[in-house]
């Protein structure tokens, strides 16, 4: 048998590791060889995750959780009750000052003029091509004082370029990378208000959807947001305190059934969500409105980076199209296979994720097409993807995959 | 425990030869780096594989097995239990979660295939 991550495309030689992202190095585990992790960061939290019996793999750098029971257990968890992650490798960077506000007005694509503080948006840094450096949250703490969280694969390049810009703009906008102090644990799942009200207090149980909150005497941020389709929230914490507050989260959540939860989990959750991740679905070659994400542009705001190129593409339309299918044969689409659209108006391109999807009991993906001048597949048409020399049908669905169900009153 | 009535690849399958027949598994210790299994894919019966090839795949959740035939055979049987239970190459390795059994070619096995003491040294390197 010879194994390999799904989402790789070249061959591997013998059993590897399991990854959630192509683009990574891969450790071979035969032999317990595990030299390719030698130059890896570890978040704080690794010492719990051992204790937990994770499984770890590489990613972005880091050496992180992979699954700790075993994924479609822990991604039911989140559906039916919660599941913790730990999110610490995403980076931290803040931007404070009295020019803050209009410094990133200018560098993202989302209204940071219409975010009160105490409440979150999602957004992104772009070229000037408009394509996706990276995408990111942006939490205003007040109009002077922002905190922006991005992808860990991305966090470096994002600290350049906004320093780049705040030297630019000259005394005004202090930007501090805060990624190595912070550690964040996310609980996800219909239970996790419960359980997050217990640990940190009721008032966490308050709060609107991408809304959050901070404790001075902790120093610690809640904020209702995630990664995964269900309620749940994220929260921000010094690092020395992340040991502590893991543990309380597993204990005070064993009895409504928290479980610990992995990257691998994660990834089925986000991608059941319909939701995209940023150097896999979503890169340097896609912009936001070809990933259906026109709601983060916002025209009206004025200038900022990659609204020329935007603007020329909102008038000719996208030749590129991100969208959403179900594999209706047998077998399952993975991140490098080929989707073409059979009806018209169709278009064909790489999987740019793929996997089996637990909730749902069936294989889906999302294909970045081109559609070259006829306009983006209507949902229901017929697609085939091709799987080991064999062509497999499939069909376009509108995204998310998955939507929560109402819950109380 | 790895049962000692069948032999073994480097690759993680194993192979139990019996009257002109071979059935073919992945071991405990794959599955188990595999993860949930969520998918099968196995050869039609009858089809024809020289010593080596390819006749199918496991997909896990994150991770997708190409398996190797270390003999030469045409398919006999596929387990189409695996259809609708393919956890069942987690659950039971050994027994129900087998693949497919060959009807062995002229040439024997690879002579490269371990005993299970050899496969356990393997795992113990």
């Amino acid at each position: 048998m010879r194994a390999e991550p799904a989402c790789t495309a070249s061959r591997a030689r013998s059993l590897r590791v399991e990854s959630v992202d192509g683009e990574l190095p891969r450790g071979d585990l035969r032999g317990r060889d595990r030299r390719a992790l030698a130059e890896v960061q570890r978040t704080v939290l690794y010492r719990r995750h051992v204790e937990s019996g994770a499984r770890f793999g590489p990613f972005a750098g880091y050496e992180m959780p992979i699954q700790y029971e075993g994924v479609l257990a822990e991604h039911r968890a989140v559906r039916e009750r919660a599941g913790m992650f730990d999110v610490s490798h995403m980076g931290e960077i803040r931007v404070r000052g009295p020019r803050a506000l209009p410094f990133l007005q200018r560098l993202t694509p989302n209204d940071v003029g219409a975010l009160h503080p105490l409440r979150a948006q999602y957004s992104a840094l772009l070229t000037e091509r408009g394509t996706f450096i990276d995408d990111l949250l942006v939490y205003c703490l007040d109009p002077e004082d922002y905190l922006l969280v991005v992808n860990a694969a991305s966090r470096a390049r994002d600290l350049e370029l906004l320093e780049t810009a705040a030297a630019a703009e000259g005394h005004g906008v202090q930007v501090d990378d805060q990624s190595d102090e912070t550690a964040l644990i996310a609980v996800q799942g219909p239970r996790a208000a419960e359980i997050v009200a217990d640990v940190v207090g009721g008032e966490a149980a308050e709060l609107r959807y991408y809304s959050f909150l901070h404790q001075d005497g902790t120093n610690r941020m809640i904020s209702r947001t995630g990664y995964t389709g269900e309620d749940g929230f994220e929260i921000y914490l010094p690092s020395e305190r992340a040991e502590d507050l893991w543990a309380e989260f597993l204990e005070r959540g064993r009895d409504v059934g928290l479980a610990p939860a992995g990257l691998g989990a994660r990834d089925t959750l986000r991608l059941e969500a319909g939701m995209m991740l940023c150097g896999q679905d979503i890169d340097e070659e896609t912009t936001p409105l070809e990933a259906g994400l026109s709601w983060i542009v916002k025209w009206k705001k004025g200038d900022f980076t990659g609204r020329d190129a935007l603007a020329r593409q909102r008038e000719k339309g996208c030749r590129h199209r991100l969208v959403g299918f179900e594999v209706e044969g047998r077998g399952i689409a993975r991140h490098g296979h080929r989707l073409t659209v059979r009806d018209a108006p169709g278009g064909a391109g790489p999987v740019t994720s793929g996997a089996f999807a637990p909730t749902l009991g069936r294989a889906i993906g999302i294909a970045r097409l081109d559609c070259g001048g006829g306009g983006s597949p209507e949902p229901g048409s017929a697609a085939t993807v091709t799987v080991r020399g064999r062509e497999i049908d499939c069909r376009i669905v509108k995204l998310p995959f998955y939507r929560r169900p109402k819950r109380g009153v | 425990m790895i049962p000692d009535d069948r032999l073994y690849t480097a690759q993680h399958e194993w192979l139990k030869v019996e009257a002109g027949e071979a059935v073919l598994g992945i071991t405990d210790f794959a599955q188990q780096e595999l993860g949930d299994v969520v998918f099968v894919d196995l050869p039609a019966a009858g089809q024809e594989f020289a010593a080596g090839s390819e006749i199918g795949a496991i997909e896990s959740v994150k991770a997708v097995a190409e398996i190797y035939t270390p003999v030469a055979g045409s398919v006999e049987a596929v387990n189409d239990g695996l259809e609708d239970a393919p956890e069942l190459v987690n659950e039971d390795p050994y027994g129900e979660g087998w693949l497919v059994r060959l009807r062995l070619g002229e040439e024997g096995p690879r002579d490269d295939l371990m005993t299970a003491a050899d496969y356990e040294a393997q795992l113990a390197g």
